[in-house]
């Protein structure tokens, strides 16, 4: 198929569905959220309003938004969220490596492994979680029994943290595996028998040519990481919550879907930001063929 | 021979599975040598390279370079350099970087890595491009780099994988020759994979046959095509007429045999030999004459042509005997008219000196 023009029904069988399926369940209700968030409930009767709106009043909700409770939380909901993809990228790209130069016979059911999770529904992995690290947990007893702890291990930052690198260390992986699987191993062997040490080359070849993999990764798990409230509601509690638990409960509890409304776009605009410095870190490493 | 530069001794490599690549192969290599493995895909002969190098771990046996034992020597420690078959230039550095980065590596002092990396370049003719990135280059170009990269470590050996395989064919001659020039100039033992015969005929100093993982013949280039030793290196080197035969009788220095088609011949050989032997002669060596060749002691055989094909230069004329394989004969087309002047069908003599041709009893 050269050009879509040339084929256009075909081209319109093919793109009509998925097309469809975005303008109506994501673009149509993206573009309502975003005017909700430019408007404010209505006052009828010198009240407040529960159903009702008065549209397009201005961008009192963005002031609202910029208020320091929330930027701290932003922030924080940051640096959790980096802390917890550094740790993804870490603890994945030796998975990963690993599962590259596994045999082919153990190649599908390491990868099966790694997708194992999501066979799983999230809310039972992260009660799950719960059962591990409470205080009559797995791990307070093993503890135990060797003389030490209990230790409080939930309802604190690390719970939220190790909870989402284990919700997400797949995203990390399956990119992270793509490229090492695609890389030619002679450019490995090449830097070896030019005298570089297995570290040197790890450092000069490897990482650089695996980067498009690692950029991938670290977005597929920023972005979830940043957005995520499930997470931080079962494990963090009320000690470390995260800007989607804000964002949730602007929609549920307070009921205030204007002001939920412009928080989410404040969060994709970090989003945003984020893929923004993928594409010029993709400019830059153009040389590095992926 | 001087010292050799390398020295295989009884090497061999088994893989998982009990695949035997590499089966007892014993070479010795002097420095200065341009020497060329040459078997068919498969036989194991780029096993045998990145044994030398170290990327490969032989399963028995030793590899000795520079007198040294290199058992334990891992591949970033050996006096050798590879240039790789896909080339294996860093897409994310520049030719320079390229070039320059064995030294880095090593600690060489950095004005030493810039001035050896722009000789380097010279020697390859790559100057100009030392700021391009591998993706902006032609095949032969990022080769060059590979072969850069590879020489401004000074090795001991440079180790060569299928180097030409990937070049298209006026490439490939320029860059043959630009090898042979290149391994004149920097005095380094040259150590070509290669499953193209023309090449390593072309190249070499000396020549290995390898087939299924062993050694054939160690020979060179000329010995190889005019004394192959056995079938397989009589054909795999050039084209050849191998015709069977049944041992009549063997003395010390000779043996008579009935040759497919020629009747009864007698070769000087003092190799043992079974029940059978194959009489082995080169296409061009056969002459062709519509009469009856006349000479004493001529092998002669009268046929039919049953093929011509013209190549400008020769013509290749296939002929037909009775009870024996068909032949197949050369001749050079030395004059402008009439080319080789057979038409087929026609009844032919084709005939040859005994000394042109030789028995081959393995």
């Amino acid at each position: 198929m050269d050009n879509w023009k040339d084929n256009r029904s075909v081209f319109w069988t093919l793109a009509g569905p998925g097309t469809f399926w975005l303008l109506v369940f994501f673009i149509l209700p993206l573009g309502f959220l975003f005017v909700m968030s430019f408007s404010d409930k209505a006052i009828i009767n010198g009240e407040v309003s529960i159903t009702e709106y008065d549209y397009l009043t201005g961008i009192s909700n963005y002031i609202r938004s910029v208020d320091t409770l929330y930027l701290t939380i932003i922030w924080k909901s940051i640096w959790v969220s980096a802390l917890a993809t550094v740790l993804c990228l870490l603890t994945a790209y030796p998975i990963a490596f690993g599962i590259c130069f596994a045999s082919e016979k153990w190649k599908p059911l390491l990868l099966l492994l790694v997708v194992l999770p999501f066979w799983i529904n999230l809310l039972i992995r992260t009660y799950a979680l719960i059962a591990v690290f409470r205080s009559q947990g797995y791990v307070n007893l093993a503890l135990g029994a060797v003389g030490l702890g209990p230790y409080d291990m939930l309802y604190n930052n690390f719970a939220v943290i190790f909870g989402l690198v284990y919700v997400y260390m797949p995203f990390m992986v399956l990119p992270l595996y793509a490229t090492i699987e695609r890389l030619d191993k002679s450019y490995l062997e090449a830097s070896l028998d030019l005298g570089a040490s297995q570290f040197t080359t790890f450092l000069k070849v490897t990482i650089p040519l695996t980067m498009p993999g690692i950029i991938t990764g670290v977005i597929l798990v920023f972005i979830p990481c940043l957005g995520s409230f499930l997470t931080p509601d079962l494990l963090g509690g009320a000690n470390a919550i995260m800007i989607g638990n804000v964002i949730e409960r602007q929609f549920k509890a307070a009921n205030d879907w204007p002001f939920g409304a412009a928080l989410s776009f404040m969060l994709m605009y970090a989003t945003f930001a984020a893929l923004m410095l993928r594409a010029f870190l993709a400019k830059r490493s153009a040389g590095v063929d992926v | 021979m001087t010292d050799p530069i390398v020295s295989i001794r009884g090497v061999s490599k088994k893989f998982p599975g009990g695949v035997i690549a590499v089966d007892d192969v014993n070479i010795d290599i002097a420095p200065n040598e341009f020497f060329a493995l040459l078997g068919p895909s498969g036989c194991g002969k780029t096993t045998l390279l990145r044994m030398i190098s170290g990327l490969e771990t032989p399963t028995d046996g030793q590899i000795i370079i520079g007198g040294q034992d290199m058992a334990l020597t891992p591949p970033n420690k050996r006096p050798t350099n590879m240039v790789f078959q896909s080339y294996a230039v860093f897409p994310h550095m520049t030719v320079e970087e390229n070039v320059a980065y064995g030294l880095r590596v090593t600690g060489v002092p950095e004005d030493e890595t810039k001035r050896r990396t722009a000789e380097a370049l010279e020697m390859v003719k790559l100057s100009h491009l030392a700021k391009r990135k591998p993706d902006q280059m032609s095949g032969g170009q990022r080769q060059r780099v590979a072969l850069a990269r590879a020489l401004v470590k000074r090795p001991k050996v440079l180790l060569l994988d299928e180097p030409l395989s990937a070049l298209d064919a006026k490439l490939r001659d320029d860059m043959r020759m630009e090898l042979t020039r290149l391994q004149e100039t920097v005095g380094i033992t040259f150590i070509i994979v290669t499953h193209d015969q023309d090449e390593a005929l072309s190249m070499a100093s000396r020549i290995a046959v390898i087939d299924k993982g062993a050694v054939q013949q160690i020979a060179t280039p000329s010995e190889l095509y005019e004394q192959p030793a056995t079938r397989f290196v009589a054909d795999f080197i050039g084209k050849v007429n191998l015709i069977d035969a049944k041992v009549l009788s063997k003395k010390a220095k000779a043996i008579t045999c009935e040759a497919k088609g020629l009747g009864k011949l007698t070769f000087d050989t003092e190799k043992a030999c079974g029940d059978t032997v194959a009489v082995a002669v080169r296409p061009e060596k056969l002459k062709i004459s519509k009469a009856e060749p006349k000479a004493a002691g001529l092998i002669k055989v009268q046929g039919n042509v049953r093929d011509v094909a013209y190549y400008g230069d020769t013509s290749h004329i296939v002929v037909s005997i009775k009870g024996g394989p068909d032949l197949q004969v050369n001749v050079q087309n030395d004059s402008r008219t009439g080319g080789s002047g057979v038409e087929r069908g026609q009844a032919i003599w084709v005939s040859w000196m005994p000394d042109d041709s030789l028995v081959l009893t393995e």
